[in-house]
């Protein structure tokens, strides 16, 4: 088997250089032949995913076969490691998930060449670049972390296990959501850089680039929010996001990616920010790699260190001479980036765009800066520092709360220029509403914001939110009553009708809308309780309005792992309400434990209990509880902007010739009079 | 009665926001703030007061410490001073506001106000630039080209 895997993976690589070296042939020499000689570098190209995928499938089956003469499965798997998470020893470690990273990058690859008539020349070009980034994960492979590299000396028996950290349902999709993210990003930037090698005449590159975009990010984003749905439910702390230096890697080029969809519109329909645009998908990648290297290198510690090896150098050179690649071509072709417009007033759609990208990329620094400081620090001042939540927490929150505004502001500017008269008309119901919400929230006590400077990021987030939901409302309905005036439909069809319009436009205010419902749901952490106590068999404690009653401790036993658990009963407000069975697992074959949070979540709060332990001397469990408020929020945002991404990704409905209801003259209606086109808030 | 003005109301918005940033709390509030201001040094990267780990060496008697300290009335500097000098600098949650470490909270500040600052200055810069005259005598075709332009433009 691991012959097998080995020779696939030498396969791919050959195949991989062979579409570089061909592609590049072919794209430079211009004898008659060059056309064939690129025609096989396609080839070349598609059948490298054949090559990586055989390798991929010898890996699974390995594990499945308990094959411990392979290193890798000796290390991440064993004999009793249930069958799901025998397909998650695949990405659970450094080789297998640098395999994977290759698996997915000739996945993408495939389709980008299997779809090269959309534009065969700009494909080529971009195919080449695919191709040098196989080339290096694949050079990674074979040489620096090979996956099927065999176990010297005596075979054990059994393999040492998968981490418990990953032994969770949402650990087997996860990893795969956040690499599509990740890997996907590379064919934006082959189609960026590719467009600017060739100086790509007009914006196809950018349309096909943009789609790309949004496909990769609505990927990173699900990736993200299941690592913190994972962390939330397993690592058992009461949080979801800890500004942990691998959870901050995945949060850089989610911030980049965010940045391009917003400023690709002013480069689609101002043909402006070119080199921005440009530089922005360059920088996405960048730090998509640079993520990767983080995870991977060790260079800061994380908790995600399941990862870490030596190949860090590998990273930095790669890195280097990405970096070096771009700045050579732009440096060449910058005069093919000049705008074609210029902004014209500061109180328009396109200077809104252009600080939601300055915040987008403030928030991307800090989040860079606060990662790497530490590192910094120790070269400087010789000490190392720590860089935790209260730095990420204080800085970021107030670019957040901006990045909010301009969400409220941005739909309501119009493109070029935006009168004072139209901002005060705009403004003054979700103004309003806001306020109205904000005096409310105070009037009935639900926040205090003059308690603390949480409480008043909260108030101000969900006062801020109130706007920017008005503010949709206000778009969507805006457009639905033109609809409905022209064409009689009740104004839910007509809100359907607007959306499948400009899917794009009307699927990106959903996105907002799921983005300003998890705010809500960060907002709601200023509010969190938390209570530890050792608890006997029928002995309560309460945290706000649930009492907690100790029924019975339990204990399990399967041969993947040993189990305490608890049954509590939990009242609220004196009556029963459910049973929680918080856990912790001994994992036999990593000799780790483990918690599985117990939950009962509601629209209000989170009730989260932790099984933290046994007291030696008594034998009695220890609970901690938590009170989480509005937690689920977060993940219905998350569904929200998941929704509004595919809706955005959907192509427009053709516009629809309807005739238009309005009293006739006799003289007219002997007329042929076709119907007029309804437009999207014409 | 005078009007207040806009930029009065905003004005007396900062003021109040301020002051309800820096009002200050009570013990158990002391307790909670700080105690999210100190990491646990077990190994865990977790702030102390969310350290759940079993029987972790250091979390409860660091707890207690913490208490204490808050009983004593020192101030939070002296206090997140004393834990820093007994565990070490890397205990901080956060950089310190002294020496280098304060360039670690100057950074995002700085390119914050700088990137607006280019920004509003590129966009006086265009706005000023004297633009080309319009064309009047503009064909059919040229006119269903701004016509095609301006709806692209304006997502109509």
């Amino acid at each position: 088997m691991a012959e097998l895997g080995s020779f696939s993976l030498l396969l791919a690589l050959a195949l991989a250089a062979y579409a570089l070296v061909a592609g590049i042939i072919a794209l430079t020499k211009k004898s008659e032949g060059s056309d064939r000689l690129g025609e096989t570098a396609r080839r070349a190209g598609i059948a490298v995913f054949g090559a990586v995928a055989l390798a991929a499938v010898v890996l699974v089956t390995a594990t499945f076969q308990n094959d411990f003469s392979i290193s890798y499965i000796l290390h991440h798997s064993n004999r009793d490691l249930p069958i799901p998470y025998k397909f998650a020893v695949l990405w659970s470690g450094q080789e297998g998930s640098l395999l994977f990273w290759a698996l997915l990058l000739s996945a993408y690859g495939l389709i980008l060449r299997l779809r090269h008539k959309v534009d065969t020349r700009l494909v080529a070009y971009a195919s080449v670049v695919i191709s040098a980034v196989q080339v290096f994960f694949l050079l990674l492979v074979n040489f620096a972390a090979n996956p099927f590299a065999m176990t010297i000396g005596t075979l054990p028996p059994d393999g040492f296990g998968l981490n418990p950290l990953l032994q969770y349902p949402e650990m087997v999709i996860h990893p795969p959501m956040l690499y599509l993210g990740y890997v996907g990003f590379t064919v934006p930037f082959a189609f960026a850089l590719a467009a600017l090698i060739m100086k790509y005449p007009g914006e196809k590159w950018i349309h096909i680039t943009r789609r790309w975009t949004m496909v990769t990010w609505g990927f990173l984003t699900i990736g993200i929010f299941l690592g913190q749905h994972w962390a939330y439910s397993v690592l058992g702390w009461g949080g979801y996001w800890g500004w942990d230096p691998v959870e901050n890697a995945s949060l850089m080029p989610w911030l980049t990616g965010t940045a391009f969809l917003h400023s690709v519109m002013m480069q689609e329909k101002r043909g402006m920010l070119k080199v921005w645009n440009v530089w922005l998908i360059f920088s996405t990648f960048m730090l998509s790699i640079f993520g990767t290297f983080l995870t991977r290198s060790g260079v800061v510690s994380s908790v995600h260190a399941f990862a870490e090896s030596s190949i860090g150098p590998w990273f930095v050179t790669f890195l280097a001479l990405i970096f070096a690649t771009c700045l050579y071509w732009f440096l060449r072709n910058r005069d093919h980036l000049r705008s074609e417009h210029r902004l014209e007033s500061l109180v328009s759609r396109e200077s809104s765009f252009l600080f939601n990208n300055l915040i987008l990329l403030v928030a991307c620094f800090t989040v860079l800066w606060g990662t790497l400081f530490p590192v910094l620090s120790e070269w400087v001042q010789g000490t190392k520092v720590t860089v935790g939540p209260p730095f990420f927490n204080r800085v970021n929150i107030p670019v957040a709360l901006l990045l909010l505004v301009l969400t409220a502001v941005g739909p309501l500017l119009a493109w070029r220029k935006t009168s004072i008269e139209s901002l005060k008309r705009n403004f003054r119901i979700p103004v309003i509403s806001g306020l109205a919400v904000g005096a409310l929230i105070i009037a009935v006590g639900y926040i205090k914001p003059w308690t603390e400077q949480s409480a008043l990021y909260s108030f101000i987030t969900i006062v801020l939110a109130v706007m920017v939901a008005v503010t949709i409302a206000s778009e969507f309905l805006r457009g639905a009553r033109v609809i409905a005036r022209h064409t009689g439909q009740n104004l839910f069809a007509s809100i359907v009708h607007l959306t499948r319009r400009n899917t794009r436009r009307y699927g990106g205010y959903i996105v907002h809308f799921g983005v300003i419902v998890i705010m809500i749901g960060f907002a709601g952490s200023a509010f969190n309780r938390d209570i530890e106590r050792e608890l006997s068999n029928g002995q309560s404690m309460s945290i706000g309005p649930y009492t907690l009653t100790m029924r019975s401790n339990t204990q399990d036993d399967n041969p993947n792992y040993a189990s305490e658990w608890a049954i509590i009963d939990v009242s609220k407000d004196g009556k029963p309400l459910t049973t929680m069975y918080p856990e912790r697992r001994f994992y036999k074959a990593m000799q780790q434990p483990q918690s599985m949070v117990a939950l009962h979540s509601t629209l209000k709060e989170d009730l989260y209990l932790v099984y933290s332990g046994i007291n030696q001397d008594t034998g009695n469990p220890i609970i901690k509880a938590h009170v989480n408020p509005l937690v689920l929020w977060i993940w219905i945002g998350v569904h929200i902007m998941v929704i509004g991404t595919v809706i955005a990704l959907i192509p427009n409905m053709a516009a629809q010739r309807v005739p238009v209801r309005a009293p006739l003259r006799a003289t007219e209606l002997i007329a042929d009079k076709p119907g007029q086109p309804v437009g999207v808030g014409s | 009665m005078p009007r207040i003005t806009i930029r009065r109301w905003l004005q007396i918005v900062l003021v109040v926001g301020v002051t309800v940033a820096l009002l200050g709390a009570g013990d158990d509030a002391r307790f909670n703030r700080l105690g999210h201001k100190l990491m646990c040094p077990c190994g865990c990267a977790e702030q102390l007061l969310e350290c759940n780990h079993v029987g972790c060496a250091y979390s409860d008697g660091m707890r207690k410490e913490l208490a204490a300290a808050v009983q004593t009335g020192a101030s939070d500097d002296a206090i997140l001073q004393q834990f820093a000098e007994k565990y070490g600098t890397t205990v901080l949650a956060a950089p310190t506001k002294h020496g280098f470490d304060i360039v670690a909270w100057i950074m995002p500040g700085v390119v914050l106000v700088s990137g607006a600052w280019l920004a509003v200055i590129l966009i006086r810069k265009w706005k000023y630039r004297v633009a080309p005259a319009v064309q009047t005598s503009a064909t059919a075709a040229q006119l269903d080209a701004f016509r095609a332009r301006a709806r692209q433009e304006t997502e109509l």
